[in-house]
């Protein structure tokens, strides 16, 4: 018997995204039509166009190439969501692990002049650092994550702004600017640029992130510490019956999660695309967005190289909408509205599920009748 | 010092209703982890009244439509986790957080409509309440009386009486123990998880309002805010889970959060010559070192969090 193509729980996933995606557009252009009912069709194609607004082929590479800067980091953040969350662990710290990054990568690279490769490993470090803190926290004292991770992201931040204030610009609230401070520290472009028309934030971090999406698939899927890191996840208890170091695993995947975060934070901020603000009074939304972008992608490191696109596609977009009229906000909200319906992903899995098994048993029960009654025909024949 | 306690105070007040709220919610067994967006939403309800309430209302009435509307946003807003948590089965971490992410969202891109509509070059996401504010202050000598420290008071004697002293209250929290068992002598979990959720709604919403409101006099609403949402749940936590318990704690950590504010006010303090940002981070690593400490012991209700499963009776 052929296998329903719906049953396969890829696809539900993939439907499941794609419902979520959906509806959040949606109810992101009811938003709009209750702001201002006139623009909101042009302000939801706009949004959902981002760099394809410019008419110019080459005006368009370019800010793809912006685009695709930006989705790096974004993509590492959902891969540090992705990865405590396999292990049963709902790491809201990564937008602190993120600003910790981005507190060492510029520090090292301004303050102390080093070059891009011990910048970028000492903001994984600073990441795995606070990640460890909340595994520590979780594990020995029984402190929730969530809270820990939060407490922690606002630490983080006044740090963050106090460390970086020793290397910011004299006149200005922003870092020195990074291409001329220190050209060296700057990620090497491996000539992709040129294929942005000549965009010179685009460089290794792009490949790179897509890369280690790729590894942390083979890590979580392929091999026996990945697998134990899942068993902690269904069942913390069993796990410790089969002998596996239950502690040490959640320590490692929130350490690790946090080294994914910072590392995401040093892929932006070492091409140079950003300056840090010292006068910040949140922490930076990227985090957040990996959360969304982690739950869009079906939890799944490959799911997370799309969604994490799409996420910052439509957060780019909202920059371009018409700003007499709307705030480039709105797709903050669109994303927010499609984390909040990706926790019905599992209701709408369930439903689907007992809907098919309903339609089973229901042609499996007319097939039963049919050859009953065909049998029914025989014995009268006879 | 009369400006230290006076802040101390409103903090400890902000704290108390929110950390209540979450109370309410977990003792009925479902995790509020948006208290955050809920008081975005509640400030949202009650910024809103002020700015459009005319300048001649009387305070009475102005402090209770104020009240009433922060009141009904943080309810309503709260009904899209009940909606989720009671029905849908949905992971509850998840929900709340994406509550709160868009509670800020939502808050920034209405506000900033409304002012955008007021006036085109204005793009800003505050809204003012200079003159509507002062209906909230009554000055005795030189402290600053404020209505909403006497909510907090009566919201704690309330939420005592009705957990420990009405029926109401012991179902709630036996649904938040063991609901089969609740369910088994015909308590509805389901309405009585609503009740919850819908309490620290209210309760929420009422925290934000009162939080926006003291100290200053405008409020930027891209800040969300800052924390309190979680601060209260660490406060929560360290009370563990009792009304009375959670005041003191409230009272503790309103403490480290007035002083960042009014630090420089203190000779001795200024003169040590502390970073601000020092001061600002107090509050977050206390709370951190306190649940370090008690959460091993935690007399958290046992079935919080997980969706209620009537097939498990």
């Amino acid at each position: 018997m052929k296998k329903n193509l719906l049953k396969n729980d890829g696809v539900q996933s993939l439907i499941a995204s794609l419902v979520c995606i959906v509806l959040g557009l949606f109810i992101g252009y009811i938003v709009l039509l209750f702001i201002n009912p006139t623009g909101a069709g042009n302000a939801i194609v706009t949004i959902v166009k981002n760099f394809m607004t410019y008419n110019r082929p080459q005006a368009q590479l370019k800010y793809m190439g912006n685009t695709l800067v930006k989705m790096a980091p974004l993509l590492l953040c959902s891969l540090s969501i992705l990865f405590s969350y396999k292990v049963g662990l709902f790491n809201i710290g990564a937008a602190g692990q993120y600003c910790a990054g981005v507190a060492l990568a510029l520090y090292t690279a301004l303050g102390l002049g080093w070059s891009w490769l011990p910048c970028m490993v000492f903001a994984m470090l600073a990441g795995a650092l606070l990640g460890c803190i909340s595994g520590v926290l979780k594990s020995y004292r029984n402190v929730n994550e969530v809270i820990s991770g939060i407490m922690l992201n606002w630490i983080t931040l006044y740090l963050t702004n106090m460390l970086l204030t020793k290397v910011k610009e004299e006149t200005s609230p922003y870092t020195l600017v990074l291409n001329t401070t220190n050209p060296n520290a700057v990620l090497p472009s491996l000539g992709l640029g040129k294929l942005f028309n000549n965009n010179q934030y685009v460089g290794l971090a792009i490949p790179l992130a897509i890369i280690i999406a790729i590894v942390v698939l083979i890590v979580l899927e392929k091999t026996r510490f990945g697998y134990e890191l899942r068993a902690t996840g269904y069942n913390k208890n069993a796990a410790k019956y089969c002998g596996m170091a239950e502690k040490r695993n959640i320590i490692l995947s929130l350490g690790i999660s946090g080294a994914l975060a910072g590392l995401g934070a040093a892929m932006l901020y070492l091409t140079g695309y950003e300056q840090w603000q010292c006068s910040t009074s949140s922490v930076p939304g990227m985090g957040f967005n990996g959360i969304a972008a982690a739950f869009l992608g079906g939890l799944n490191p490959i799911g997370s190289i799309f969604s994490s696109f799409f996420i910052q596609h439509i957060t780019a977009g909202g920059a371009y909408v018409d700003k007499s009229m709307y705030c480039s906000q709105i797709s903050d909200l669109i994303s927010a509205i499609i984390i909040y319906l990706c926790s019905f992903v599992l209701f709408f899995k369930t439903v689907m599920n007992r809907g098919i098994a309903k339609s089973e048993e229901k042609k499996a029960r007319l097939e039963k009748q049919a050859a009953l009654s065909a049998n029914t025909e025989k014995g009268g024949d006879n | 010092m009369v400006l230290l306690i006076q802040y101390t105070l409103l903090f400890a007040s902000v704290l108390l209703l929110v950390a209540l709220g979450g109370c309410f919610s977990e003792h009925s067994g479902v995790i509020n982890l948006g208290l955050e967006g809920i008081m975005v939403m509640g400030a949202l309800g009650g910024a809103l009244m002020m700015r459009y309430l005319p300048d001649g209302t009387p305070a009475a009435l102005m402090v209770l439509l104020v009240i009433l509307t922060s009141i009904i946003a943080g309810m309503l807003y709260s009904c899209l986790l009940a909606i989720s948590a009671i029905h849908c089965n949905a992971d509850q971490t998840i929900v709340g957080t994406a509550m709160n992410i868009l509670g800020t969202a939502a808050a920034t891109v209405i506000v900033k409509a409304i002012n955008t509509a007021a006036n085109p070059d204005d793009v800003s996401s505050t809204i003012q309440y200079v003159s509507a504010k002062k209906a909230f202050l009554v000055n005795i000598g030189s402290f600053e009386f404020n209505w909403f420290m006497l909510v907090a008071v009566i919201a704690l004697v309330l939420s005592y009486i009705t957990l420990y002293k009405t029926k109401f209250g012991l179902r709630l929290m036996a649904c938040g123990e063991h609901p089969q068992a609740a369910d088994s002598v015909g308590i509805n979990v389901f309405k009585m998880r609503w009740a919850g959720v819908l309490i620290s709604g209210l309760l929420g919403g009422l925290g934000g309002i009162v939080y926006i409101t003291c100290g200053v006099s405008e409020w930027k609403f891209e800040y969300g805010v800052a924390g309190f949402g979680f601060l209260s749940l660490a406060v929560m936590i360290f009370g563990q889970w009792k009304p009375t318990k959670i005041a003191l704690a409230a009272l503790l950590f309103g403490f480290f959060r007035a002083l960042s504010n009014v630090y420089f006010g203190f000779a001795f303090l200024k003169n040590l010559n502390i970073p601000s940002g020092i001061y600002n981070m107090l509050p977050y690593i206390i709370s951190l070192v306190v649940l370090a400490f008690t959460s091993k012991k935690s007399r958290a209700p046992k079935a919080e969090g997980i969706p209620y499963d009537k097939s498990l009776r």
